[in-house]
């Protein structure tokens, strides 16, 4: 299945910020068909790094991000659903972000794009939804950051929203998470290229970048995948080398995963997103978490990771938690994984028939309650 | 009186002939949903459950149970009060660290409890223990004393001291020996107890 990418334009988007954006664009692709009820509508939200080739193979070859969830027969099931995703708000993705073009300069934001929320991704995926005409998705999900969206999502527009998946998420990031994030922006605005945010585009920050990548990299794994994965083997040699070339493969791993990530994402992307993440907190303007998802009409289906360090399943079972206290109806698995916070990317055998299940239950009370 | 099956199981019957059309119900220790999915299919009801083994847990929500993964013992506190309108405790009673409070917990969340336990008083068990000499072993309590998960052994009689020291009101008891529902001297003949409280 070769999926191509689409765009669409908006006139505005007002931000928490309040600031304004003008003349926007997003970039999304869709797997399936969306049914004449218009009540199998799944929205897929990426996490911080992904963006919105989602599933299917693209123009090179290169599969999607969740093709192992999404496609016929699959989690995702796109012989019965109308799947989605765009690139989020402040990406470098298709979507306006830092690395655009300011219509009110002629020349790209950089630092001068206005700091986002998640709030204000989740604003702008609804201008989409609007425009792709469905009145409310059956489903909102997505890992990590996607995660977040989706709670937003329920939160936020609770009548466009029949079932919330978040998995390995939270509903506010915690001290050591934001820590992770600020040594990663640390890393990149303290490179000598980074130029306040206006290095040209052929000579980005690339060293903060890497760094900030090999430091998300280890927080993404586990201590046991990563002794499963290269232990203490040397890279290419029989004895040390006594010097500090790469010795270990874990060394050559993440030096080279680093590179090849600055050769596809933006290192002022990388700022906005993760500072979108650090603020958000699904309690900002309510008394407690209970109170703030009281608003959401939606099933929930919770998911979470035995050896997640990163978004723990006290995160999740602090969602669950809110929710059964007000006797939502929520559904919660904690998975048994190796592969840490990656684990909703990899390690999908349960996760499809968990997912699968809840989505089946919850269209047909949604076929039902619009009968 | 004979007793039809509910999936195979006779208290599965007693319990779901206890539980109304459309009711909201809790099922601790709900295994892999299968009586939930029953209840849903045939009754319509509402229903959630618990479930700390998370293979169990993984095929109740497979087959889209809304299951909470977690030990039903700490977590009733969450719910609020009278969310239910029946809290099932299906043969895990004997094997609850707290049962007291967790019986309380159920009484508090739910309008009515819904509780089976096996009859450590039945006449089989008695005797197995009288003729061995050692801890009894029955077609209801298989296991070997160290890898058994009962710890706490309780009979109709001790049930009945227990309903009338903490005043809860017994709206129904059913009985069940084999697949025959039966009336007379409960604690020498019933191999599973099922009753219906009210707080």
């Amino acid at each position: 299945m070769i999926t191509e990418t689409q765009f669409v334009r908006f006139d505005s988007l007002e931000l928490d910020c309040g600031e304004t954006l003008t003349d926007l664009q997003v970039a999304y692709e869709t797997y399936g068909q969306l049914n004449e009820a218009r009540d199998n509508a799944i929205l897929i939200l990426h996490a911080f790094t992904g963006d919105a080739h989602a599933a299917g193979i693209d123009h090179q070859g290169k599969p999607g991000w969740w093709d192992n969830m999404i496609g016929p027969g699959k989690g995702f099931d796109t012989n019965r659903y109308f799947v989605f995703c765009a690139n989020v708000l402040g990406g470098c993705r298709g979507t306006t972000g830092p690395s655009s073009i300011d219509p009110r300069t002629g020349r790209r934001y950089g630092l001068r794009f206005p700091v986002i929320t998640i709030g204000d991704m989740v604003r702008l995926q609804k201008k989409l939804v609007d425009h792709l005409g469905i009145p409310r998705l059956l489903a909102v999900c997505g890992g990590s950051m996607g995660g977040m969206q989706a709670l937003d999502w329920a939160v936020s527009y609770p009548e466009a929203v029949e079932a919330c998946i978040p998995i390995a998420a939270t509903a506010r990031h915690s001290a050591q998470q934001i820590a992770f994030n600020e040594t990663g922006r640390q890393a990149i605005m303290m490179d000598p290229d980074f130029e306040n945010g206006d290095y040209p585009e052929d000579r980005p920050p690339a060293r903060g970048l890497a760094v900030a990548r090999m430091i998300g990299h280890i927080t993404y794994m586990s201590d046991e995948s990563m002794r499963e994965k290269f232990g203490r083997r040397l890279r290419n040699r029989e004895a040390f080398s006594f010097g500090f070339d790469i010795d270990f493969e874990v060394e050559s791993y993440l030096r080279y995963r680093g590179q090849q990530f600055v050769g596809r994402f933006d290192a002022n992307s990388y700022l906005y997103i993760t500072k979108a993440m650090d603020y958000f907190d699904l309690t900002l303007g309510y008394p407690s978490l209970a109170a703030s998802l009281e608003r959401a009409t939606a099933r929930f289906l919770v998911i979470s990771f035995t050896s997640d360090w990163l978004y723990p399943t006290y995160q999740s079972l602090e969602i669950v938690n809110a929710l059964r206290s007000r006797n939502h109806d929520v559904t919660y698995c904690e998975l048994t994984s190796n592969y840490g916070h990656d684990a909703f990317l990899v390690d999908i055998a349960e996760q499809t028939e968990v997912v699968r299940g809840f989505l089946d239950r919850c269209h047909r009370e949604f076929r039902r309650a619009g009968a | 009186m004979k007793v039809r099956e509910v999936l195979g199981r006779g208290d599965y019957a007693l319990i779901s002939s206890l539980i109304p059309e459309g009711a909201r119900v809790l099922d601790l220790g709900c295994g892999d949903g299968a009586l939930l999915g029953w209840l849903a299919a045939n009754k319509r009801i509402e229903g959630r459950g618990i479930e700390i083994r998370p293979d169990l847990a993984q095929r109740a929500a497979a087959r889209g149970v809304a299951v909470y993964h977690g030990d039903l013992e700490s977590s009733l506190a969450e719910y609020p009060e009278g969310a239910f309108d029946y809290v099932i405790l299906s043969q895990t009673l004997q094997e609850l660290r707290r049962p007291l409070e967790v019986l309380e917990q159920m009484l508090r969340i739910g309008r009515h409890a819904v509780v089976g336990f096996p009859n450590f008083g039945h006449w089989r068990v008695r005797l197995s223990h009288l003729f061995s000499g050692r801890a009894p072993r029955t077609r209801l309590f298989p296991h070997a004393w160290h890898s058994s998960p009962n710890i706490h052994f309780l009979t109709v009689l001790d049930f009945e001291e227990t309903i009338a020291e903490k005043q809860w009101r017994v709206e129904t008891r059913l009985f069940l020996s084999g697949h025959s529902q039966i009336r007379f001297a409960p604690n020498w003949r019933a191999e599973i107890a099922v009753y219906l409280l009210r707080g």
